[in-house]
């Protein structure tokens, strides 16, 4: 028995425990910021916010989760059924991946790779398949043109987001996460915000278009196309979709707090603790900017992108470029 | 082009504007409450079903001189009501009836309801009762806890309604 373990090498067991654990921190963080976003909402519009369920609503969104487990799965008709019920898969896949890479603290990591950044961003980038195989296969209009802006936003605010990073990338040198982090200092103006504060805007502008977040939230506007894309899903299909769309919010702020706020480092406490700390008040301005914009319509949104965020992530990393030559 | 991003400029100032609102009220005590724990302390201004006004000196009887005008004005003739001259005599109750002198030999004899229903399931809050009465002997009320089970529940006898509020009061 023991033998058997012992021929198992340590790297499958080190994923396959960081995958467990993955799991658990995306399953709590979802439940962490559905339970958030809802109160800053209720605080923001001065009401309570849940409040019936448990004190102060606390297991509010664990009743939603049992309601949405309770829920009958439906396929419409006329639905490829087979893609219709793999999208919200490809959706969640890519955003549990992702989390390998990303450096917690200074040991805990699941692999240290040199490519932590690439992974990240093209597994995201798959997302934006899950959401256009859901919308194509719903048979409904509000699905189709959800999938469709989806498309053309992502399509378009890829660019500006990949060039930010680049800037970021040329001043360390490296794709890796854990260098990355390590390289800034503990202090807040050993950070990269403070030499790269037009990549910081510009990047977590793209983000929020990225995750789909208000006010970019065009693909789900409630208001013209009732869900968007998920329009169809019910139970967990909608959970999924739910769930990975967090997940990736969780992810995009781990990046922001690893190229642009420090990461794991911080005086003092142990460097796990800070890196949640940034990580959770990145997510808390990004509910906080959910709850104070109005959507943008479909051209300002498209024209943001091409007309502002492109010519500065250009013109930030031609200055970024000029800076290291010199 | 200067033109051009001074707007955008301004616009980029107007969000950190609008977070610093969202980021007050996100302070600032809630203006709701919680339903069935509490409830708002009052409800000026709102429009429920109508009542009797009672009068100043005696809250027991209402303002109502049984004009009908409410009765014939209103656009769903929810309305009912019965009219009879007070009997303070038993004699000259019984001459009222028949001729007109000892009506005029008692000129403070006026006609009171003795009968004022509202059936609330035809009625539209449309106010012209209210509006239509010469006495403002009609108003709305501000009763918000109105469900029931059957169409009998919302015929209310508003005169029973009346004595109710009065002896709720004199408590």
């Amino acid at each position: 028995m023991i033998e058997a373990i012992e021929a198992i090498p340590a790297q499958f067991i080190v994923i396959f425990v960081g995958f467990l654990a993955i799991l658990a921190f995306v399953g709590l963080n979802a439940v962490l910021l559905v339970y958030l976003e809802r109160k800053i909402a209720g605080f923001i519009h001065r009401r309570p916010g849940p409040y019936e369920v448990g004190p102060h609503g606390i297991l509010q969104p664990i009743a939603d989760g049992l309601k949405l487990v309770g829920k009958q799965i439906f396929t419409p008709t006329g639905a490829d059924s087979y893609l219709f019920w793999l999208a919200p898969m490809i959706s969640i896949a890519p955003a549990l991946v992702c989390f390998i890479a990303i450096p917690f603290g200074p040991h805990l990591q699941i692999i240290n790779t040199n490519v932590g950044l690439i992974l990240i961003l093209a597994f995201t980038g798959i997302n934006v398949l899950a959401l256009c195989i859901a919308g194509w296969t719903s048979q409904n209009k509000y699905s189709l043109l959800g999938a469709a802006r989806d498309i053309s936003q992502s399509v378009a605010y890829e660019i500006p987001l990949l060039i930010t990073v680049l800037s970021v990338v040329f001043m360390t040198g490296t794709f890796n996460l854990f260098d990355i982090a390590a390289g800034q200092g503990a202090w807040p103006w050993q950070w990269y915000i403070v030499y790269q504060p037009l990549a910081f805007v510009l990047f977590f502008i793209c983000v929020l278009a990225e995750t789909n977040r208000a006010p970019f939230d065009l693909p789900e506007a409630e208001s013209e196309l009732t869900a968007g894309f998920h329009t169809e899903y019910s139970g967990m299909g909608f959970a999924m979709f739910f769930l990975a769309e967090y997940a990736y919010m969780v992810v995009a702020s781990c990046i922001v707090a690893i190229l642009f706020l420090g990461g794991f480092q911080g005086p003092i406490a142990p460097g796990v603790w800070w890196f949640l700390a940034k990580v959770y008040i990145v997510l808390l301005v990004m509910i906080w900017i959910r709850w104070t914009f109005p959507r943008v319509r479909f051209d300002q949104l498209l024209n943001i992108c091409w007309k502002w965020l492109i010519p500065l992530a250009v013109l930030n990393l031609l200055i970024t470029l000029a800076v290291i030559a010199l | 082009m200067i033109k051009t991003l001074r707007e955008t400029i301004g616009g980029l100032w107007s969000l950190l504007v609008g977070m610093k609102i969202t980021a007050i009220n996100f302070k600032s005590p809630e203006i709701t409450v919680h339903y069935p724990r509490q409830v708002v302390p009052d409800l000026e201004g709102f429009r429920g079903h109508i009542e009797l006004v009672p009068k100043e000196d005696d809250p027991f009887k209402s303002k109502c001189t049984a004009c009908s005008n409410c009765v014939r004005i209103c656009p769903t003739s929810c309305i009912s009501m019965k009219a009879a001259k007070p009997k303070k005599k038993e004699a000259p109750a019984a001459e009222a009836e028949g001729s007109q002198e000892p009506a005029a030999k008692k000129p403070k004899a006026k006609p009171e309801p003795v009968l004022f229903e509202l059936n609330f399931n035809y009625c539209s809050l449309c106010g012209l009762c209210v509006q239509s009465c010469p006495t403002n002997a009609l108003r709305f009320s501000d009763d918000v806890y109105l469900a029931g089970f059957t169409r009998q529940e919302f015929v209310f006898d508003l005169l029973a309604r009346l004595q109710n509020q009065a002896q709720k009061k004199e408590q």
